[in-house]
């Protein structure tokens, strides 16, 4: 019983992607990713980031369908300060993709004859011994 | 152009190449979606969704790598790790699609190119290496961590090269260099976001282990004998 209920786990989890996501973005590197910079070889860019010459296989990029969306590259719309436009994404998409990932998976998850949750994954054998009591963390 | 973009735009990979990749990312969820079913309880659909929320946060969180080239987390092995292959798959999709519609980052036509890169292969490395190491490492935290971190490393690496494959199928101009040039660019920064990815995976996973051991879905799967139900502790003696 003093295992941490599933209700505090979800939680706490949750709450640490809001602060990730809402505050801790801020503070992410603000260069190219990876993929970015490998794109962008052989161009030479300006202090934006903007191609200014050079050959390179970003050239062929083209805008996004929804590059006026209102969070656009994560931001805000209308709002100038970067900072206050990422927490807010990040919050916001933090938010939306646990309401669209939990909903999916609660709609197509297997119903169980009493819905209790005794059985755990396919390898039940072993798991389902340690997971009894878990009832009382949903 | 952009302040933050995380993953292939539009225009880069051309348009029938890009769509044959939406077939096969439709495909590739559908099958996770009707296998992971199996493994979606009452518990296991909110620790997805959570799972899922956690990527979207810690794809954010770009870090440097090397001089003026970051890297984030794509989050395949972690995924695969807690909640399974199949609706680790599936939780990953999951980000991909909300990043294109809502945030505009990965176009919209090039998302099945994205989704086949990262939830399809980067999960199902991920997997594959979690399944081979979870069966010699003792299935203690450290085992776990060693676990996450090696399939975070594989699994970034091949969804890398999974661009590469989809550039030589359909680039729209020449890299510089050619096909193996690009390969190897792409190999060597990610190699390094491999390793930044596996230690934030491996710290993930051993702080879920410590509180709720039940739900690591690696650690169910994999234990070969049972574990005494201690309260906090991992179940380290499975090995035995």
């Amino acid at each position: 019983m003093s295992r941490t209920r599933l209700g505090w786990f979800l939680g706490g989890g949750l709450l640490v992607a809001l602060v990730l996501a809402g505050v801790v973005s801020n503070f992410a590197s603000s260069h190219p990713d990876g993929l970015e910079s490998v794109i962008h070889q052989g161009c030479e860019l300006n202090e934006d980031g903007e191609i200014v010459g050079g050959e390179c296989v970003a050239q062929q990029a083209q805008d996004h369908e929804l590059a006026d969306s209102p969070f656009a590259d994560y931001g805000l719309a209308g709002v100038d300060n970067a900072i206050l436009g990422t927490a807010v994404s990040g919050v916001l998409g933090v938010l939306v993709t646990f309401a669209v990932g939990a909903g999916l998976f609660w709609l197509v998850r297997r119903r169980g004859r009493d819905g209790a949750t005794a059985v755990s994954g396919s390898a039940s054998g072993p798991a389902a011994a340690t997971s009894s009591g878990d009832a009382a963390g949903r | 152009m952009s302040e933050l973009a995380l993953h292939i735009s539009n225009g880069i990979i051309n348009g029938p190449v890009s769509a044959a990749f939406g077939a096969v990312a439709i495909a590739g969820l559908a099958i996770a979606l009707a296998r992971g079913r199996a493994d979606l309880d009452d518990r296991l659909a909110p620790m997805a969704g959570l799972v899922a929320a956690f990527i979207f946060a810690a794809q954010m969180l770009n870090f440097a790598v090397l001089p003026g080239v970051s890297g984030h987390l794509l989050g395949g092995a972690l995924a695969a790790m807690l909640v399974g292959p199949w609706i680790g798959t599936a939780c990953v999709a999951t980000v991909l699609v909300i990043q294109a519609l809502l945030f505009a980052d990965g176009g919209i036509t090039a998302l099945g190119l994205n989704v086949t890169n990262m939830a399809l292969l980067g999960t199902a490395a991920g997997y594959l290496l979690v399944a081979a190491l979870l069966r010699v490492l003792p299935k203690t935290l450290t085992g776990l961590g060693i676990t996450a971190f090696v399939a975070s490393v594989v699994s970034v690496s091949v969804a890398a090269q999974g661009f590469v494959l989809q550039y030589l199928l359909g680039g729209t101009t020449e890299f510089s260099g050619g096909i193996g040039a690009l390969a190897v660019a792409m190999a060597g920064p990610h190699a390094l976001i491999g390793i930044g990815e596996g230690i934030i995976a491996a710290a993930t996973v051993v702080t879920v282990a410590k509180v709720r051991p039940d739900l690591v879905y690696a650690l169910r799967r994999f234990r070969s004998a049972p574990a005494p139900a201690a309260e906090a502790a991992v179940p380290a003696g499975g090995a035995a």
